[in-house]
């Protein structure tokens, strides 16, 4: 098994609220988070995808595939948004690095169809990230336990 | 679908390979550099995982602010600016090479009330690092 990654950014803008919170408990809880004009951050995203190389080619999947779909179904939706009012996937939710890695991994895991999605790994900042593994256990070498 | 949240810290502390069970000369021929009878210091960071369901009215594995009053309280306000040797008492019998520290942190971190503890990497300098994810599953180093 070889695992390949690719990397991504987008910027986006969110807010941290919750109506059915009181104002004092959504400031409480979300804190700077709850300002209600919102605040952006650089998002990193490494997707990581598992397989066996094709003999033919020796890859796991096509880079430029891969690329084109990141495109699709992440820049195309996320990048430069205000993504609690712009991203219906987050509709209803709060946009956590939790939610938003969520959803990412959603959207990409029936699109990889050479190899399969093995880890989504979202960073808020550098200091902030959620990672997202199939239910398979699968984890990157060197990152995780051994299969 | 599993999901870890991991979040970044950092201490600067100093410390001395020395092991009171070799010899000056051995302890020389393994630690070189590192036994300088003075201790020398790194700039730490430490990655803590932590996983649990999402709570639906926060969309959080845990609140980033009690997480890190946690890490704040156990790991960086007793390590940072510190001799480790000398100033946490866990180091005085084991030598705080990065795995031992590692595995310190990992201790300290691991009754966290609010989430389970999955991970604990420390970076020594960013060309050596260390994990580790409690036991039985064994330690998992880079």
């Amino acid at each position: 098994m070889v695992y390949l990654t690719r990397k991504i950014e987008f910027s986006a803008s969110h807010l941290y609220h919750n109506p059915a919170f009181s104002a004092e408990e959504n400031r409480r809880v979300f804190g700077k988070c709850n300002n209600p004009h919102g605040h952006g951050h650089n998002y990193v995203l490494e997707v990581t995808v598992a397989g066996e190389p094709d003999p033919a080619t020796g890859m796991v999947l096509d880079l430029k595939e891969l690329k084109d779909i990141l495109q699709r179904e992440v820049t195309d939706r996320m990048d430069h948004r205000f993504l609690n009012y712009e991203v219906p996937e987050l509709a209803g939710q709060i946009p956590t690095c939790e939610n938003i890695a969520t959803v990412i991994w959603r959207l990409l895991e029936p699109k990889i169809t050479r190899g399969h999605l093995s880890r989504v790994r979202l960073y808020e900042t550098p200091d902030l990230f959620v990672d997202c593994y199939g239910d398979d256990g699968g984890a990157p070498a060197g990152k995780g336990a051994a299969r | 679908m599993r999901l870890q949240l991991w979040r970044r810290y950092r201490f600067s502390a100093s410390h001395r390979l020395h092991s009171a069970q070799l010899g000056e000369d051995e302890n020389r021929r393994v630690y070189g550099k590192c036994n300088n009878p003075y201790g020398h210091g790194h700039n730490y960071v430490v990655e803590v995982a932590v996983s649990g369901p999402v709570d639906p009215a926060t969309g959080m594995i845990a609140n980033l602010a009690d997480l890190d009053a946690f890490v704040e309280r156990e790991v960086i306000e007793p390590f940072d600016h510190k001799y480790l040797n000398e100033e946490i008492a866990e180091f005085q019998e084991n030598v705080p090479t990065t795995e031992i520290v590692c595995i310190e942190i990992f201790n300290r971190l691991r009754p966290f009330p609010l989430a389970r503890l999955e991970r604990v990497r420390v970076e020594e300098t960013e060309r050596n690092s260390f994990e580790y994810a409690g036991e039985p599953q064994g330690a998992n180093h880079e």
